[in-house]
C-alpha cells in the first residue's frame, strides 16, 4: 500500500510575550492509503496542533517546521495561497464542536457548494446538486429542505453530518477528524463512527482520528499513535498496543478506560497531571508518573526506536514485562 | 415580517408623544420669548404679538392647542421669521441637510468598515496602528475644533478649498464640511468593525472555512463579513441620527444653507415653533432608521426573528 502522507521531524512551537512554547516535537509517521490511524492523548499533548499545522492552520503565533509530505507536496511552510489548492481537496478536516464551525449567516448549501466550485470548478446548479447527493450520502434525511436550513435550524448530529459531508465532497485522499464526536451524544457518537468507517472505505480516504476516547479507537481504527508532550511515544496497530502494550503511558489509558470484561472493580486512573510543555521534566517527559521509571529516564530521553520485526515503535527504556497489577505508584 | 413592521410603526407613537411633551415643557423652562429684544417693545403691541401666538394662553392650554395643530399635520408659523411657517422654513433647509448628512453617512460607514476590516486582517502591524492614530483625532478633537483647523489650514493659508459658503453649489464647498462630519462617525465604526472583525476571524467558523482551501478573499468577503457586521449596523441608527443632527452644527461653521441655519437661531431667539418643529422632524428620521436597522439584522442574522 502506497503512503499519502510522510511527516517527519515536526515541530511546533508557539510564540508567547517572552518565551516559546513547544507544542509538538520532532514527530515522525506514515498514513497509508485508505487506513484509519488514531492519534490518542490527554488534552495538551500535541495531537490537534500537529495536524493544525500540517493544514496550515496553526494560530498567528505559531510555527511550524520540519515535513509532511503528501506524495510529492511538501506542505508545511507552503504558502497559504498554495496550500489552498490541495485543502479541502486532498486534505480536509472536520473540528470538534459542530455548533460552531459552520458560519451561521449562510446557508447550508452555500457553504457546501462552495467547496466544488472552488476545487472542481463546478457551475453553482451543479455544486448545488452534487451537494444536496452528499447530504442524502451522510444520511441526513429531506437533504433539498436542509440545504436550504441555516446551521441553527439543524440539531448538532445534523451539523456534525454537513461537516462530513463538506469534508468529504471532493472525496481527498487524507480526511483528519479533530475530535469529532466529542460534542455530541453518546447514541449518535456511535451512529457518526459508523459513517466515518463506511464513507473512508467508499472513498478510499485515509482518516486521522484525533481522540481521546479510547472505544473510538478500537471500533474504528486500524494503527494508533500515542502521543505525550508533544511526542509519539508509541505507535503500532490497535491489535498490538491494546493487548500488548510496551509503553508505560500507553497501558496507563488503557487501565483508566472503563471495560465490561474486566473484573476490576475501580478504574484504574493515571496519577499526576500532563507536564506543562513550558517545563517538560528532563529525561522520559513521562518519568514523574511513570512506576517503571529507573535511573536512565530522569538524565536520557527514550527515542521512537522498533520494537521487534514489525512497524511497532516506542519510546521507552523499560524492557521488562508491564503488568497493570505490578504498578505500585 | 409585516406584522412585525406594523407593530414597530405602532409602537413610534407613544415614544413621539414623550419626546413632543418633554421638548414642549423643557423650551418654555429656558428664561426669556421670542420677542424679547434689546430694546423692549411697547406693552401694547407685545400684548398684541403675544395673543397672535396664543402665548397669552396658560401653557397647558397652549400644549393642547399645539398637539391638536400638530395632528393636523401643521407646524404653525415661525415666531421670529416673519411670514413663513415652520413648515416652509423646514422645507427650504432641509434637503440641503439630508444631503449633507447621508453623503457624509455614507462616506462614514464605507470608510469605517473598510478602515477596521484592514485594521483587523493587520492586527498589531502598522496600518492597525496608524488606523489608531486617526481614530483617535477623530474622537477627540469636537467639530467645531476640527472645522475651524480645516478652513484655517485649507481654505485660508493653502488656499486649496472655499473656507465656507455655497454660493454656486460646487462639490468643492461641502468637502471640508463632509470630512469634519464623517470623521468621528467613520471613527467609531472602524473600532467597531476591528473588533467584530478580529472575533470572527478568530472563530470556529473562519477556520473551518479556511480548511476548505477557500482562498483569503473569498473567507473574508463570503465568511467574514457579514457575521462581522452586525454589531456595526446597531451602530448605525443612532450614528446617522449623530449625524443628522451634528450636520446642524458643521453647516453654522461652514455657512451652509441648511436646516442648522434656521435651528441654531431659533434657539438663541426661543423660537418656539421652529425649535419644535425641526426636533419633530429629526425624531421621525430618527425612529424610522432605527426601525429600518431593525430590518437590516434579518439579512445579517437569520438567528433574528421577527414576532
Amino acid at each position: 500500500m502506497t503512503d499519502v502522507l510522510n511527516v517527519r521531524d515536526l515541530n511546533v512551537s508557539f510564540a508567547l510575550h517572552e518565551s516559546e512554547v513547544h507544542a509538538v516535537r520532532e514527530l515522525g509517521f506514515d498514513l497509508r492509503q485508505g487506513e484509519t490511524l488514531a492519534v490518542v492523548g490527554e488534552s495538551g499533548s500535541g495531537k490537534s496542533q500537529s495536524f493544525l499545522a500540517i493544514m496550515g492552520l496553526l494560530a498567528k503565533n505559531g510555527r511550524a517546521t520540519g515535513s509532511a509530505r503528501m506524495g510529492d507536496v511538501e506542505l508545511v511552510g507552503m504558502a497559504p495561497g498554495k496550500l489552498d489548492a490541495y485543502r479541502g481537496k486532498d486534505i480536509a478536516m472536520i473540528f470538534q464542536d459542530p455548533m460552531t464551525s459552520l458560519n451561521p449567516s449562510l446557508k447550508v448549501k452555500t457553504q457546501l457548494a462552495e467547496v466544488l466550485v472552488k476545487h472542481q470548478g463546478y457551475s453553482l446548479d451543479k455544486a448545488i446538486k452534487e451537494s444536496i447527493a452528499m447530504l442524502d450520502r451522510v444520511g441526513i434525511p429531506a437533504p433539498e429542505r436542509r440545504a436550504n436550513a441555516y446551521p441553527h435550524e439543524l440539531s448538532g448530529g445534523m451539523r456534525q453530518r454537513v461537516m462530513i459531508a463538506m469534508a468529504l465532497l471532493c472525496r481527498p485522499k487524507i480526511l483528519i477528524a479533530d475530535e469529532p464526536t466529542t460534542a455530541l451524544d453518546v447514541t449518535v457518537q456511535a451512529q457518526m463512527l459508523d459513517l466515518f468507517k463506511e464513507l473512508t472505505n467508499d472513498f478510499g480516504t485515509a482518516l486521522v482520528m484525533i481522540t481521546h476516547n479510547l472505544g473510538v479507537v478500537a471500533g474504528l481504527a486500524d494503527r494508533m499513535m500515542v502521543m505525550y508532550g508533544g511526542r509519539a511515544v508509541e505507535t503500532g496497530t490497535v491489535d498490538e498496543l491494546f493487548y500488548d502494550p510496551r509503553h508505560p503511558y500507553t497501558l496507563g489509558l488503557l487501565s483508566s478506560t472503563p471495560n465490561p470484561e474486566s473484573r476490576a472493580r475501580r478504574l484504574n486512573p493515571i496519577s499526576g497531571l500532563p507536564p506543562s510543555l513550558e517545563h517538560l521534566p528532563e529525561g522520559c517527559s513521562f518519568n514523574p508518573r511513570c512506576a517503571f521509571r529507573f535511573d536512565r529516564c530522569l538524565v536520557e530521553r527514550p527515542p521512537l526506536e522498533p520494537v521487534g520485526e514489525g512497524q511497532r515503535r516506542k519510546a521507552c527504556f523499560y524492557e521488562g514485562p508491564l503488568v497493570a497489577e505490578e504498578r505500585s505508584a | 415580517m409585516l406584522t412585525y413592521v406594523l407593530r414597530r410603526l405602532a409602537s413610534i407613537i407613544p415614544v413621539a408623544f414623550i419626546a413632543v411633551t418633554a421638548c414642549f415643557f423643557i423650551l418654555r423652562l429656558a428664561p426669556g420669548g421670542p420677542f424679547d429684544q434689546e430694546r423692549a417693545l411697547p406693552p401694547a403691541i407685545l400684548r398684541n404679538l403675544r395673543a397672535a401666538y396664543d402665548l397669552d394662553q396658560p401653557l397647558v392650554i397652549q400644549y393642547f392647542i399645539y398637539i391638536g395643530r400638530l395632528l393636523r399635520g401643521d407646524l404653525g408659523p415661525s415666531m421670529v421669521v416673519q411670514d413663513f411657517t415652520v413648515s416652509q422654513l423646514l422645507a427650504l433647509g432641509l434637503p440641503f441637510s439630508l444631503m449633507l448628512g447621508l453623503f457624509a453617512f455614507v462616506i462614514a460607514t464605507v470608510a469605517g468598515i473598510a478602515a477596521g476590516t484592514i485594521a483587523a486582517v493587520n492586527q498589531n502591524k502598522w496600518p492597525d496602528y496608524v488606523l489608531v492614530l486617526v481614530v483617535m483625532i477623530g474622537l477627540i478633537i469636537p467639530n467645531f475644533l476640527m472645522g475651524s483647523i480645516l478652513q484655517l489650514v485649507f481654505g485660508v493659508y493653502l488656499r486649496w478649498l472655499p473656507a465656507g459658503g455655497w454660493q454656486n453649489g460646487s462639490m468643492a464647498h461641502l468637502v471640508m464640511p463632509v470630512i469634519v462630519l464623517a470623521w468621528p462617525h467613520a471613527a467609531r465604526i472602524s473600532r467597531l468593525m476591528r473588533g467584530s472583525m478580529i472575533e470572527v476571524l478568530g472563530s470556529n467558523y473562519v477556520r473551518t472555512a479556511k480548511a476548505k482551501g477557500l482562498g483569503e478573499r473569498l473567507v473574508l468577503s463570503r465568511h467574514a463579513i457579514k457575521p462581522a457586521l452586525i454589531p456595526v449596523v446597531s451602530y448605525l441608527g443612532p450614528g446617522l441620527s449623530y449625524l443628522l443632527t451634528g450636520s446642524l452644527i458643521v453647516e453654522q461653521i461652514f455657512s451652509l444653507p441648511g436646516i442648522g441655519r434656521y435651528f441654531i437661531n431659533a434657539a438663541l431667539s426661543r423660537d418656539y415653533g421652529l425649535v419644535l418643529g425641526t426636533v419633530i422632524l429629526y425624531m421621525a428620521i430618527i425612529l424610522v432608521l432605527n426601525l429600518l436597522v431593525d430590518l437590516a439584522y434579518a439579512w445579517l442574522d437569520p438567528k433574528v426573528r421577527y414576532r
